[in-house]
């Protein structure tokens, strides 16, 4: 065990949980200030329920004994055999514990992201439900084939913090949601303004500060592989506000605020599965095309029809593809990307890409039908007239 | 007795408070309000989304005065709220049949 390490993963993990407080008040500022309270907790709740899934079955399921390279077993359920020590820990620098709370703090925020797509119209009960279906069926499974001994990373597939795990497959779900439950209320006629864009540009803040946690805590180590993580990560996102500000301006528009704090959410997004893989002047190459990639991506919605409240898909499902991908075109550390001669990792990145929307994307929709049918997922529309704060929760963010 | 509503922009809220209170004026209730008038709204991007924001906020002052000072007290506004540009707002003039002082329950001119 490295006293180092473990200090180092422990003080990550705390970042990583500090995002989705942060992404709770990213998605509250955006929404209508009578859904901001319901919108802040399908954040929040996650800290509480996913910690507890987690260490019931999901950590056991990601980090078991392999079983066919598709999950994992339950032989950690419960926490059994999780202890102080490095036994049995996938990390043998690390105390079991700390590895499988850092890996915690991931679980938590994944399907908190997800919730951006059905803001404003989803009902709680059956929101619980949801997530705590999809965190077992969709993210233990993902996370198990990329991290936990699976078919992805056997296969070779390069994902250092969760461009695959975490975004691309809250990405792919995102989409699934927006589709199934339908547009809100007054889509298309009603504008559906920010009510507090200070409040997104602080959430975007605690993103970016924990995101350090998230990509240099992914070396599972404090050694210079972190400290790469650490300055490729704080690269691309600075080359994406830079580089969102610039798309939009460009496309007739003027620099907004909400684009700079997109933008680096983006870069931040694409810059994860790529972290301890590339350098960091091929970092700020990826955080620029992050930037403007996500900003088209984010005009998709307009084009296609659906309505995806906060830009999930824009923003993680795209960003976290084009991750995916430019990892295996610039990896020059550890692994070889096609820059350094080897197109097959292209191809690797490009067969997990399609798996993780194929698989995310198909589980998504039959986890949605089945809670649609049996608990309800879309809210009435009397009570997304009320808002959700007041309809689900009996409280309202602002009084006077 | 008369009522004396200005709506104008929300910047002038201080002169016009100003310049009433040197005319006399005793007393003032103030709203924010959004409205349009030729002014018309503004245009709001968010995320490459544009929306037409036609509700403006402005400003509401609420004097009621005496039917003689009404006059003074509507130049005074006017003066103080204008800058000449679309959006400057309107003054609102009409009478009031009663006024009541809740504290002594005094009623009339001497109650404003």
């Amino acid at each position: 065990m490295s006293l180092v390490d473990n200090a180092f993963i422990l003080i990550c993990a705390a970042l990583v949980m500090f995002m989705t407080p942060g992404l709770a008040l990213f998605y509250g500022g955006l929404v209508r200030s009578k859904n901001v309270l319901a919108t802040i907790m399908q954040s929040f709740v996650m800290l509480g329920l996913v910690s507890i899934l987690w260490a019931v079955c999901g950590y056991s399921l990601a980090f078991g004994t392999d079983i066919g390279g598709v999950i994992g077993g339950m032989d950690f359920a419960f926490l059994n055999g999780v202890g102080m020590t490095t036994d049995g820990s996938p990390a043998d620098n690390l105390p079991h514990l700390t590895f499988m709370i850092f890996q915690c703090m991931f679980a938590i925020i994944t399907p908190a992201l997800i919730s951006g797509a059905f803001a404003e119209r989803m009902k709680f009960a059956g929101f619980l439900v949801f997530s705590a279906l999809w965190l077992l069926l969709v993210y233990a499974p993902m996370c198990h084939w990329v991290w936990g001994g699976g078919w992805l990373g056997q296969m070779g597939a390069l994902d250092f913090a969760g461009g695959a795990v975490v975004h691309m497959s809250s990405g792919a779900a995102a989409l699934c949601c927006a589709l199934l439950i339908g547009k809100r209320k007054g889509h298309g006629s009603t504008a559906f303004i920010p009510h507090n864009l200070p409040m997104t540009i602080l959430g975007a803040g605690i993103l970016w500060f924990g995101w350090f946690g998230f990509n240099a805590g992914s070396a599972l180590a404090a050694d210079g592989l972190a400290a790469n993580a650490f300055v490729t990560t704080h690269m691309a996102a600075a080359a994406a506000a830079l580089s969102w500000l610039l798309a939009e301006w460009m496309h007739g528009g003027k620099a907004t605020t909400l684009g700079a704090a997109s933008g680096a959410v983006a870069g931040l997004v694409a810059i994860t599965p790529a972290a301890g893989f590339v350098t960091p002047m091929w970092a700020i190459v990826i955080g620029f095309g992050a930037g403007i990639i996500c900003y088209g991506g984010i005009m998709l919605k307009n084009k296609l029809g659906y309505d995806d409240a906060l830009d999930v898909v824009g923003i993680h499902g795209v960003g976290g593809t084009f991750g995916a991908l430019a990892t295996g075109v610039f990896a020059t550390i550890g692994a070889e990307g096609l820059i350094a001669g080897n197109a097959n990792q292209l191809w690797i990145q490009f067969v997990s890409v399609v798996a993780t929307w194929v698989f995310c994307f198909a589980m998504t929709f039959v986890i949605f039908k089945v809670v649609d049918k049996t608990i309800g997922l879309k809210a009435s529309e009397p009570d997304e007239d009320k808002g959700m704060d007041i309809a689900e929760h009996s409280e309202s963010a602002y009084q006077w | 007795m008369k009522k004396i509503e200005i709506i104008t922009r929300t910047f002038k809220l201080d002169e016009v408070k100003t310049a009433l209170t040197e005319a006399g004026v005793k007393g003032m209730t103030v709203s924010e309000v959004k409205g349009f008038g030729r002014q018309g709204g503004h245009k709001e991007v968010y995320r490459g989304a544009e929306y037409q924001v036609d509700f403006v906020p402005k400003i509401k002052i609420d004097v009621v005065v005496e039917d003689g000072f009404a006059a003074q007290v509507v130049e005074a506004a006017r003066n103080a709220a204008q800058t000449g540009q679309v959006g400057d707002g309107k003054i609102f003039v009409s009478s009031v049949d009663e006024v009541i002082r809740i504290r002594t329950g005094e009623t009339g001119d001497e109650a404003v």
